[in-house]
């Protein structure tokens, strides 16, 4: 089964991340992408550029309008996300390890695929 | 000459003999599976291109056998390894050879197989080493980049490697046993993975149905006498002859009920039905043979009405007693309610409520929703549709469980 790990940022996150944990940080974000490259769990992942950057496009009295800034007015955004294939468990073992700080969280949820057991 | 596919069907068949011969010749499961891959993908490039060799056995041993030569040459004992070259490939030795094949075959599935490897490793080595599948093709089908599943085969070698475990297959006894019900469960475990990916657009996740039947056919041939092997065969050709029928074209689950039983593959039917009619009463009753005997009463009900379902719910209560398991029990919650109302399928469904392998399962949303449907409460059987689709990570099931759901609106 693939599960996706969505990895909300708090406020705060990527200025902690660059400043002096910045290595012991990463240091702890790469062993677990060495680790899930070598085991052949790793699918893919993608880091997001700020929410400052982002433009949201919603329904207008039915038509497609264009916002500044992220869809959901919270604090913690999304900052990226890594797509595991292995057991439900261990996806959400991947998350407990990852480097989290400040009010930042991971949200873990299977990937839907596009076949069914007979009914 | 014929197109890409019958270059495989030459090849993928040819893939265990040759590996198990330089196995057995040279030890070394690594390097020779490695070696075999090689030859296999300049087969799969050249042989469309300048025919098919006289002897494509031969052939993939001696290039297979190059490679090893290679790999052994760039190592640091070369001249020690280049004198065990020198008496590779006798001429007409391979023939003498052909008895072994068998041994060799299984010898690979229990290698490929070992408790010792993850699920996901098990299948990708028995895929590549048995399967005679590139890489790339079992990354394609199990939708993983091909570095990944290279990943997954490397480690799955070095598990092996670790194991320590030699290469014949275990003799006959408990552990030949577990290492056989190991082989079985990965066979099935493909099976599954292809069976239920068929309804989508990826064809190539679908042939790994036909891939598992193959293998397990292939195990059959070598296990004449095992009871449960063919429970298995049975089972995978049973479930694969309603192929056609449980999907519409445009890709929407069709329930065993409503499905059209013309559209089912006859001679599959026949074929599993005769498999599971003569491994039953040979008495080592196991849940391959249980589950094979359950389709195979599917199979020869000529509509969903007359379907035998007394016989189904007996197959059930024997099965909750060879494997217990929440998921048998669910099953035999829909064969209770045919046999004695829904009411009967709810009470037993209760007793699973607090089963936590079960409890944010889809299926028992889904069968609580079919049982009430049945027993007349539209109200509660929409809250379990919707709760059942919510629930499952099958974009077609969850259309379905749906689509149920709307209908009992109003």
């Amino acid at each position: 089964m693939k599960y996706m790990l969505l990895i909300y940022d708090a406020p705060d996150t990527r200025e902690i991340f660059s400043g002096p944990q910045h290595e012991q940080l990463m240091d702890r974000m790469n062993a677990i992408m060495d680790e899930i490259r070598a085991s052949g769990e790793y699918v893919a992942t993608q880091g997001l550029a700020d929410a400052a950057t982002a433009k949201t496009v919603r329904l207008q009295d039915g038509q497609p309008a264009i916002t500044d800034g992220p869809f959901a007015e919270a604090k913690e955004q999304l900052g990226g996300y890594l797509v595991v294939d292995c057991e439900h468990e261990r996806a959400l073992d991947i998350a407990r390890r990852w480097p989290l700080v400040s009010s930042g969280g991971i949200e873990v949820r299977p990937v839907m695929f596009d076949g069914g057991a007979e009914m | 000459m014929s197109g890409q596919g019958g270059v495989e069907d030459l090849l993928r068949p040819l893939t265990p003999q040759v590996l198990g011969l330089l196995v057995r010749r040279h030890g070394q499961f690594d390097a020779c599976e490695d070696a075999v891959q090689e030859a296999l993908i300049a087969a799969a490039a050249q042989w469309p291109r300048d025919g098919v060799p006289d002897d494509p056995r031969a052939w993939l041993i001696a290039v297979a056998s190059r490679r090893l030569v290679d790999e052994w040459r760039s190592e640091h004992a070369r001249r020690e390894r280049e004198e065990r070259v020198a008496e590779l490939e006798p001429a007409g030795e391979a023939q003498a050879d052909v008895a072994r094949q068998g041994d060799d075959t299984l010898a690979l599935l229990f290698l490929c197989c070992h408790p010792a490897l993850t699920p996901p490793s098990q299948i990708a080595l028995t895929l590549r080493a048995v399967g005679g599948l590139t890489t790339e093709e079992i990354a394609h089908a199990f939708l993983v980049p091909e570095a990944t599943m290279a990943q997954r085969i490397s480690r799955a070698k070095k598990g092996v490697k670790a194991s320590g475990g030699g290469f014949e297959a275990p003799a006959a006894g408990v552990e030949r046993e577990e290492r056989l019900r190991a082989v079985l469960h990965v066979l099935y475990l493909i099976f599954n993975e292809g069976y239920t990916a068929s309804s989508g657009p990826d064809l190539r996740r679908g042939e790994l149905t036909g891939e598992a039947i193959r293998l397990a056919r292939l195990l059959a041939r070598l296990l004449p006498d095992d009871a449960e092997v063919a429970g298995l065969l049975a089972l995978m050709l049973l479930t694969y002859a309603r192929c056609e029928a449980r999907t519409t074209p445009g890709g929407d689950l069709v329930p065993l009920a409503e499905q059209e039983r013309g559209r089912w593959d006859a001679a599959a039917i026949a074929e599993g039905v005769a498999l599971v009619e003569a491994a039953l009463p040979r008495g080592q009753v196991g849940p391959y043979q249980l589950q094979a005997a359950i389709a195979a009463v599917h199979a020869e009900a000529p509509t969903a009405e007359q379907t035998d379902w007394p016989q189904i719910l007996a197959l059930y209560l024997l099965l909750e007693r060879v494997a217990p398991n929440p998921m048998v029990t669910l099953n035999r919650a829909v064969a209770l309610a045919e046999v004695d109302g829904p009411r009967a399928g709810l009470a037993l469904l209760a007793s699973l409520e607090g089963d936590e392998r079960l409890a944010e399962h889809h299926r028992l949303a889904a069968v609580r929703a079919h049982l009430l449907e049945r027993a007349g409460e539209r109200d509660a059987a929409r809250e379990a549709y919707r709760e059942a689709a919510r629930r499952t990570t099958s974009l077609p099931e969850r259309r379905y469980l749906e689509g149920r759901a709307a209908r009992l609106v109003g």
